[in-house]
């Protein structure tokens, strides 16, 4: 488990008990591990040493405000410096005559070809009328594979096949879109290796012949301390102007994106979220150095959430939450809606404040009163689930048994059920009449689940 | 000196001399300073340091970086050693024990029908291993069957089609968007019955380990895969691409949670990636590394040799 960068520093000024000016004691006891936390992101290791002595430099004779106590003034200054570092979002380089050219390079399997086609969907929607081209001839499948995502967005793909150079296919493509008046020119190329010279060779005549406004690096988030060598063989050979970062769906920190940064200077355009082609979202740097931080990253969940419950989902728990008439039935349901969002003890720590909580609870521990609540529930007659009233001494006792639970486990779980309808009636009122509809976009409610592992 | 050490043989295998040539790239590249530094230092605070570093750089993570320098430290002490060399050696040793499998292969025992999943997050290289493996265990005399179990990536299956022809083996697919536990179940069939195959070697669609409803899915292969032959499947192998970092750790434990993950290929290691992280992961979860990838070509597929690898990365 990610113990997060907060809850260290947290207990690093515990000891210290710091007052007034930030001294160069706490500052060093903190950025042992800022430093730690940044490697764990995978952020370069060299990088890690800059940045650090930056921030050091900065937060050392820092005023502790009022407001906020050491810990969480020097996240701030850490915070701070990160966006700093990280550089503002910038937007594709259209500027020149049509067609404009992007190509899109990288290491293999780090996601060009779906990259490719998210742009000329996004661009699309922004008015262009964009051309995809299948200039690798090598990775089998690769020229079918654009096709058909070129298909499912409705959006022509050229081709000649895999026997002709690749810079031949991207030189009569830009013709090609001259001829019927495309607007931007989308290259997907075939993945290498940065230390492959006839590969890289390949990269430059391609370059030459159709002069990109955009050279985008294509980034895999999982990236290790590579990154920094990985990018600068390719700035090095085909200048680039920015960078993509793919696959941060997942839980990957990404520090990568911070390191190639670092070492190229160019902007992060664009953020890949998932293998959908929709899934392409603008860079922003606040998001991002949460993530690499480690800390709670609501967003995060709530998009995890909403993967998982379908919108009907969604939609049916809150009209109930509203009505107040909350069932067992109901909390099953929501039981199996969060299971589906992964570990509790992940969920947790994505909330800001209850890393702690995370921590505390121990995650088999936690899987195992799901599980018993899930069986309680199982044991229950329907009429029992929809109506909690009728729940006698004897239908319990029947009720632990079914269960392989006691008569104090099944208890507990019918009053900690009464407490929870009556917390969400009071929101499911007041929220239904404040926001009216709320487009389905809406987590599970996590209140409630709570209360199951607080003991 | 370092071979005679572990008892190895003098004659390098066919499969430990295309790893070292691969990696043989790296080795003017961070850890072959490694090497470099014990041969010029004393052995010192700062030498350790340096070293913590150089792991560091290497995507072997804080805690295993720790670990091994602590080890080799304690060692150092106790063994009264005194050369660099020797501290090297320890080092060494300490690594490799580390990576050393307690488990052999099970996809070379005696068995009717073998049933090998391939699991990784996307874009590892999945497919291109399995058209490999299929290469390697035909021309070891095994009737190799592929199943096209990604039914999701855009021309995966197509693909897949293009290796089992360059591999020569038959390949039992269906229409993308299709079912895989259904593609699976078929493809168990047909290796048991038309195709009489011994080996079915099943790919899958990538997917992070995040994403439960995937990882379900991956369950429920498996769940058919068992009914239909006993213990299967035989090996579970989670596809790493070497260039990975910290995350490698993540993706190995849940992989291994809800697939069940047996063994490790490390791909893409003719980049200068170091894949260091499998390091963790065979301290921290037991999965041993069986395979390495180092390259796009059918050949490019070596047994892991954790002797080999260490010396390759570190240099002689
Ligand atoms: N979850 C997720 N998957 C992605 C994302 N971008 C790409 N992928 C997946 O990553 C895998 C590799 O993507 P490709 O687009 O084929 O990668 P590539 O760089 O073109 O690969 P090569 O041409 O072989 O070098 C595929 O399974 C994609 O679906 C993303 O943002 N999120
Ligand atoms: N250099 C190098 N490239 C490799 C190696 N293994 C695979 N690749 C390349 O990596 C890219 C992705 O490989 P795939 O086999 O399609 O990966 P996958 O895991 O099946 O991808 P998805 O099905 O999209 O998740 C391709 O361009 C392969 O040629 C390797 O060992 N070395
Ligand atoms: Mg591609
Ligand atoms: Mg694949």
């Amino acid at each position: 488990m990610f113990e997060s960068l907060s809850d260290k520093l947290q207990a690093v000024f515990d000891k210290l008990a710091t007052k007034g000016k930030l001294t160069e004691a706490d500052v060093n006891a903190a950025l042992r591990e800022v430093r730690l936390a940044l490697l764990e992101a995978d952020v370069n290791y060299k990088v890690v040493k800059d940045f650090v002595a930056r921030v050091k430099e900065r937060a050392i004779g820092v005023e502790v405000m009022e407001s906020l106590t050491p810990a969480q003034q020097v996240i701030k200054i850490v915070h701070e410096e990160l966006i700093e570092l990280l550089g503002k979002p910038a937007p594709l380089d259209l500027s020149g005559p049509p067609p404009n050219v992007i190509m899109l390079v990288g290491l293999q399997g780090s996601g060009k070809t779906t990259t490719a086609a998210k742009l000329a969907l996004h661009l699309r929607k922004n008015g262009q009328r964009p051309l995809l081209v299948a200039a690798d001839i090598y990775r089998p499948a690769a020229v079918k594979q654009l096709q058909i995502l070129g298909e499912q967005i409705d959006i022509p793909v050229y081709s000649e096949g895999t026997e002709v150079p690749a810079s031949t296919i991207a030189k009569n493509a830009l013709r090609h879109a001259r001829e019927k008046a495309y607007t931007v020119v989308i290259l997907d190329t075939a993945g290498r290796l940065q230390i492959d010279e006839q590969m890289m060779q390949e990269l430059e005549q391609v370059r030459m012949v159709t002069q990109p406004r955009d050279v985008l690096l294509v980034v895999d988030a999982m990236t290790g301390q590579e990154a920094v060598r990985v990018a600068q063989g390719f700035h090095e050979r085909v200048p680039i102007t920015g960078l993509i970062m793919t696959k941060i769906d997942g839980d990957a920190r990404g520090g990568a994106a911070l390191s190639i940064r670092q070492v190229t200077g160019v902007p992060i355009k664009f953020l890949g979220t998932s293998e959908k082609l929709n899934g392409l979202e603008p860079f922003q740097p606040d998001r991002l150095a949460n993530r690499i931080l480690g800390m709670g990253d609501v967003l995060t969940l709530i998009e995890r959430a909403q993967e998982a419950i379908t919108e009907e989902e969604a939609r049916a728990m809150e009209e109930k939450l509203a009505y107040g008439d909350f069932d067992f039935e109901d909390f099953l349901q929501q039981l199996k809606q969060i299971k589906k969002l992964g570990p509790i003890t992940d969920l947790l720590g994505m909330i800001p404040g209850m890393n702690k909580m995370a921590k505390a609870v121990d995650p088999q521990m936690a899987e195992k009163n799901l599980k018993q609540v899930e069986a309680i529930i199982n044991s229950m007659t329907r009429q029992e689930r929809r109506n909690p009233a009728l729940l006698n001494a004897s239908r319990r006792r029947r009720i632990a048994r079914g269960s392989g639970t006691t008569v104090q486990d099944v208890n507990a779980l019918v009053k900690q059920f009464r407490e929870m309808r009556k917390l969400m009636k009071q929101l499911g009122l007041t929220g239904s009449k404040k926001k009216g509809r709320h487009r389905g976009r809406r987590g599970p409610n996590l209140g409630g689940l709570m209360d199951l592992f607080g003991g | 000196m370092f071979r005679r050490l572990f008892g190895k043989k003098e004659e390098k295998t066919q499969d430990e001399v295309r790893l070292e040539e691969s990696l043989q790239k790296t080795r003017s590249g961070l850890f072959g300073r490694i090497g470099t530094l014990f041969q010029a230092n004393e052995i010192t605070d700062e030498l350790w340091e340096e070293l913590e570093e150089l792991l560091i750089l290497g995507d072997v993570g804080m805690e295993t970086t720790m670990e091994l320098v602590q080890r080799t430290q304690e060692r150092v002490r106790r063994e009264g050693i005194k050369s660099t060399q020797d501290a090297y050696l320890v080092l060494k040793q300490e690594m490799v024990r580390m990576l050393e499998p307690t488990e052999p292969l099970h996809i070379d025992e005696p068995r009717i029908l073998t049933v090998v999943f391939v699991v990784g997050v996307n874009g590892s290289g999945k497919t291109t291993t399995l058209g490999k493996l299929a290469y390697r265990y035909k021309q070891r005399g095994r009737k190799v069957v592929l199943c096209a179990g990604d039914t999701f990536r855009a021309a995966a299956i197509d693909q897949l089609r293009i290796w089992a022809e360059r591999a020569g083996v038959d390949i039992i697919a269906q229409t993308p968007g299709s079912d895989p536990a259904a593609v699976l179940f078929d493809a168990i069939r047909a290796s048991q019955e038309s195709r009489q195959a011994d080996l079915l070697l099943v790919d899958t669609a990538g997917r992070l380990q995040t994403k439960y409803n995937l990882m379900q899915e991956l369950e429920k292969m498996k769940r058919v895969a068992a009914k239909q032959v006993h213990k299967a499947p035989h090996e579970v192998l989670l596809v790493l691409d070497a260039s990975t970092g910290q995350n490698a750790i993540l993706q190995a434990k849940a992989f291994k949670e809800t697939a069940g993950v047996t063994g490790i290929v490390l791909t893409k290691l003719d980049g200068t990636s170091k894949g260091g992280a499998v390091l963790s992961i065979q301290k921290i979860l037991g999965v041993p590394v069986r395979f390495v990838g180092t390259g796009e070509g059918i050949e490019d597929l070596a047994e892991f040799d954790p002797v080999a690898f260490v010396e390759g990365l570190l240099g002689e």
